[in-house]
């Protein structure tokens, strides 16, 4: 049976990751590589590392950490931020990631996804959003995607739901949904715009933003319909490792991946 | 030494960090000469199966790959390069792959999400390939089609994707994986050493 996966996402600026470095005792807190090993042998089952750097000369140390990881690391790899063109996503690829992960430059140039599905196959291509709730109390949810949400969220006037699809049928082979209503909260995924989507897309649908216990995956992966799960601070501050999350959710019947740690 | 073959398929770099990792001693090649000489060959591969007997018949590798094959090298095909092993394929129109290993290439049916992306379980058959590795282990699995044989006998690991599938085949000198063993953590890497050390050896 396919296994739900559990995705750690790492930030990583000028080449050192700048959260997570508390989860695990390390010889150096922000080396991506020994992070990234770190993850894989606590169960990771995927790693994202989103490139947060604001220069482009710092893109290239990106490059850099990529192919270090992907000499040490063995397991899927997808890397996010600053990527723009099929010569930036050829770039990531080339250094060792599996897949790329784009978000406000697609919403720019639709035909990014196209053009990186057609060359690199949709397998590669993951398309990230960013999305809002809209609508006014007591209306049917709605959901908008804004861009540019890292520093001023601008909003699109794209519904959430139609980008989704939209996303899909230009070629991206999984959707990264992040609701910025619960994204820092703890409080758990926004479960309604997750399966909202995941009903509505034949590809993996993977959740993020708001997690902060281990239920909150569970609710994502069965209220939410997600195929998998995107957490940053649930791991990176200790509380909880991999392996804590994966056993939480085997004890709840969900699929996971057996490794050292997990039952 | 280890011909891997490169006909710009995308998991090349990670096939040949992985293989390199476990120790084997390798070279990447588009030429047919080096493919002659080589001690065991690896076709890795992700995409469609059109375009890589496109690609493989632009660089004129075919018929070396089938003498290759026949003459009894070691061989490993991994994902799309298990898959061109069938006789046709169905992905994108019918057409004829390798035919080296009886069957045909089939889309997954059904309501499931397609690809299968994430790790699923392999049973095993017995088989110096899964030497060191649990039965039931998880591989990870990017595809959304697989290889549909008549003859069982080949079948060394079956997965269920909403129909049970080979995700592993062997026969002889031919060994062949669906799931991505470069991508597959600590069992992906003890299959490619065991391929390395007991079966290419």
């Amino acid at each position: 049976m396919l296994t739900r996966r559990i995705i750690p996402c790492l930030d990583v600026k000028a080449g050192r990751v700048v959260k997570g470095v508390s989860f695990i005792n390390h010889r150096d807190a922000g080396d991506p590589v020994e992070l990234a090993a770190g993850y894989d042998a606590a169960g990771a089952d995927e790693l994202v590392f989103y490139d947060i750097t604001a220069s482009s000369d710092e893109r290239n140390i990106m490059v850099d950490v990529v192919e270090r990881v992907a000499r040490q690391v063995f397991i899927p790899l997808t890397v996010g931020g600053g990527i723009r063109t099929v010569d930036d996503m050829y770039r990531m690829l080339r250094a060792g990631a599996d897949k790329v992960s784009i978000n406000t430059a697609a919403v720019q140039n639709p035909d990014l996804i196209k053009d990186g599905a057609h060359r690199f196959g949709s397998q590669c291509i993951v398309v990230s959003m960013d999305a809002r709730r809209v609508n006014a109390p007591g209306e049917s949810p709605r959901w908008q995607i804004f861009t540019h949400t890292g520093r001023d969220p601008r909003p699109t006037g794209l519904d959430a739901i139609e980008w989704a699809i939209r996303s899909v049928e230009l070629g991206a082979g999984e959707l990264v949904i992040n609701s910025m209503d619960a994204d820092g909260t703890k409080a758990g995924y926004d479960n309604a715009l997750l399966s909202a989507i995941s009903e509505r897309v034949a590809v993996p649908v993977i959740a993020s933003g708001g997690a902060g216990e281990p239920a909150h995956l569970l609710t994502a992966l069965h209220a939410g319909k997600a195929d998998a799960v995107l957490a940053a601070s649930i791991f990176h501050f200790g509380n909880y490792s991999v392996a804590d999350v994966k056993n939480y959710l085997a004890a709840q019947g969900v699929p996971v991946r057996r490794t050292a740690g997990v039952q | 030494m280890i011909a891997v073959i490169n006909y710009g398929a995308g998991n090349l770099p990670n096939a040949v960090r992985a293989l390199e990792h476990v120790g084997a001693d390798l070279y990447v090649t588009s030429q047919a000469a080096d493919l002659r000489r080589a001690r065991a060959v690896v076709l890795p591969g992700v995409g469609a199966t059109a375009d890589t007997m496109r690609s493989l018949a632009e660089l004129d590798l075919i018929d070396t790959i089938r003498s290759v094959v026949g003459a009894g090298v070691p061989f490993l095909g991994i994902c799309v390069g298990m898959q061109v092993l069938a006789e046709t394929s169905t992905e994108f129109g019918e057409h004829s792959c390798l035919g080296l290993v009886p069957g045909t290439v089939r889309r997954f049916s059904g309501s499931l999400k397609i690809p299968q992306i994430g790790w699923n379980q392999v049973q095993h058959t017995e088989h110096p390939l899964w030497t060191d590795i649990p039965d039931q282990s998880e591989f990870y699995f990017v595809h959304s089609y697989y290889v549909d044989t008549p003859q069982p006998e080949l079948v060394i690991g079956q997965t269920t994707y909403g129909q049970t599938f080979p995700s592993a085949i062997a026969r002889n000198n031919l060994t062949a994986v669906q799931f991505h063993p470069e991508k597959s953590g600590r069992w992906g890497l003890q299959l490619l050493h065991n391929w390395v050390h007991r079966i290419a050896a």
